[in-house]
């Protein structure tokens, strides 16, 4: 039986690490995860967990103090947002090069400047080159859901890299809502004990890592770095098979809602996809065939199954909560319409920015793009496909 | 779509507005709802004005957003009414519910033309004299779910009184007024 609770997004992810009771965490507080380490500290005062807390100077510590830590064998985890992130930058690159299977909280945030606490995607977008797997989650239970499966998706054999779970600062980290967390046991037995294969502190297998590594290897291990995100696709599809049988709660690499039929659709990350269903149900229920996919795993990401799911789309918005700066369209946009190339041509293809800084995204905004997709539909002209929803020009 | 309640808190930094709102979220997710209850954050400071919001259904809530058309808006500090357009969007079938000592039809005219249900609650005198000091939000409480249906008046004291029994557990003291401050408030709320 799940033990139905009621809690804001940074404290499901509090719980979900008191109940994973890592080796160590390393972090420094940053608006809005601030409350992640927070809570955790208190955990570890009350001797609810046997984790090291090491309380640093900068996310760049945390993140190197992390690297040190995973290194010696020790599971290990983190939280940080925007800034906190862009400080760890360096370093996030050096853990997933020295494939230590780490997991990190990012709590979304506007990366500066302007100065700016609230939500968009600026963050976590910026660091998808870098190497981590990375999980979008709609609601605090999806938060908690992927944590306890990055872990294991994390520390798998043929995987052995960081993996980064993401949630919408303030939106989902400061709300509180419904939630069923499974017990403390359960917990245990599906995250099971981190057994390391190769580590600094065996002193039966010396080893060193992280060394100078010349033309004459490197290229050959970015290779193997790549080859692990590729055994992550099939690692992620198992994990989350396992994590259903327990819980019922089904996970893919994106979610379809009522996309099979959808004649217009859009693909969204994190929590304006919860509003945007909402609009999807209202559109349905006027006889309107829209539709839905919310990218849950960005890295790997899942171009051959996202040109699949979408192939019998006529209109489709890919919504972007970042801005990539290149004058042609958003990170998410350069995905999608990259995966279909090829594989799902001739639909018609818009890219919006919406949400920037924390710009509240109702469900009128979500209802101007499908009125945008279905006029396209309608009239087969697609106007300008890079657009912005929600913004004062 | 199950009944959807939506509330929007009006209140300075300070007053225990985003507590409130929190504590109504608790008490409706103790009677099965489905709850969300979230402020919206801005600089933090003592007295700048603040909003919080509520959604309670039978219903798993998806949506994430601010709340624009609420059934219910609570106005925890009467000077707002003149700083902020608090009836803003306000439905008619819903209230408006204001701590302050003066009765509703005083309150009405500076409400823009809002014609649905103006309630008004003296939270202020009843916390000084329950629990001995200005703590609006506890009867602002009370008065809330006695303004509205979201859950049945007795089943919400009964799991107040437990909430505070758990949260002043070192403070036994503190539970009696805090209780006496929302059942007062039940009763005397006006404008139902």
């Amino acid at each position: 039986m799940s033990i139905r609770e009621r809690l804001s997004g940074n404290e499901a992810v509090a719980v979900a690490m008191r109940q994973i009771n890592p080796d160590v965490v390393a972090a420094f507080p940053i608006t809005p995860s601030t409350e992640i380490p927070q809570y955790f500290s208190q955990f570890v005062a009350n001797g609810q967990v046997q984790t090291e807390f090491v309380a640093v100077e900068s996310e760049h510590s945390a993140m190197s103090t992390c690297i040190g830590a995973q290194a010696a064998g020790a599971r290990t985890m983190t939280a940080t947002s925007a800034n906190g992130l862009a400080l760890m930058w360096e370093m996030l690159y050096i853990a997933s090069a020295m494939k230590l299977p780490m997991t990190l909280s990012c709590v979304n945030r506007a990366l500066s400047g302007p100065i700016n606490i609230h939500n968009d995607h600026s963050d976590s977008m910026g660091a998808r080159d870098s190497g981590w797997i990375q999980l979008y989650s709609e609601t605090n239970q999806e938060v908690y859901d992927n944590l306890l499966q990055a872990v294991r998706i994390a520390e798998h054999k043929d995987v052995q890299l960081p993996v980064m779970v993401c949630q919408d600062g303030f939106i989902t980290s400061h709300a509180v809502e419904n939630i069923e967390l499974l017990e403390d046991d359960k917990v245990r037995e599906f995250v099971g004990e981190y057994k390391p294969e190769h580590y600094l502190l065996n002193h039966r297998e010396p080893i060193a890592m992280g060394p100078l590594d010349l033309p004459a290897h490197c290229f050959e291990h970015k290779r193997e770095q790549v080859q692990s995100m590729f055994n992550a696709k099939k690692v992620i599809l198992e994990v989350a098979k396992e994590f259903e049988k327990l819980t019922g709660r089904k996970y893919e690499y994106f979610e379809k809602y009522s996309l099979d039929d959808a004649e217009i659709a859009i693909v969204i990350i994190n929590s304006s996809a919860g509003t945007a269903k909402t609009v999807v149900d209202k559109l349905r229920d006027n006889g309107i065939k829209a539709g839905l996919l919310k990218i849950r795993m960005f890295r790997p990401f899942p171009a051959d199954e996202i040109a699949e799911a979408l192939k019998n789309v006529k209109a489709l918005a890919v919504m972007d909560k970042a801005e990539s700066f290149s004058a042609a369209g958003g990170p998410v946009g350069a995905e999608v319409k990259s995966a279909l190339y090829g594989k799902a041509d001739g639909i018609k293809v818009l890219n919006y920015i919406y949400g920037l800084g924390g710009r509240d995204v109702r469900a009128e905004d979500i209802e101007e793009v499908f009125d945008s997709l279905l006029k396209i539909t309608k009239t087969g002209q697609i106007g300008e496909i890079y657009r912005y929803i929600g913004v004062r020009e | 779509m199950g009944k959807l309640i939506e509330i929007r808190w009006h209140g300075r930094g300070g007053q225990g507005t985003k507590t409130a709102a929190l504590l109504l979220a608790d008490a409706a997710f103790n009677t099965g709802k489905y709850i969300q209850g979230f402020p919206e954050y801005g600089p933090e400071r003592m007295g700048a004005p603040i909003t919080a919001y509520n959604r309670i259904s039978d219903e798993r809530i998806k949506t994430h957003s601010n709340i624009y058309e609420p059934d219910y808006v609570v106005v925890v500090d009467e000077s707002l009414i003149s700083a902020i357009d608090v009836t803003s969007g306000l439905k008619e079938t819903g209230a408006i519910i204001i701590n302050t000592e003066k009765k509703p039809e005083e309150l009405r005219r500076h409400l823009k033309g809002y014609k649905g249900k103006v309630c008004t609650i003296d939270a202020r005198r009843i916390s000084e004299e329950t629990i001995g000091r200005n703590f609006p939000n506890t009867p602002m409480l009370g008065a809330v779910v006695a303004v509205s249906s979201i859950m049945e008046p007795q089943k919400f004291l009964e799991d107040m009184k437990e909430s505070f029994a758990h949260k002043f557990k070192t403070k036994p003291e503190i539970i009696e007024g805090n209780m006496k401050a929302i059942e007062r408030a039940m009763q005397e709320v006006q404008g139902i």
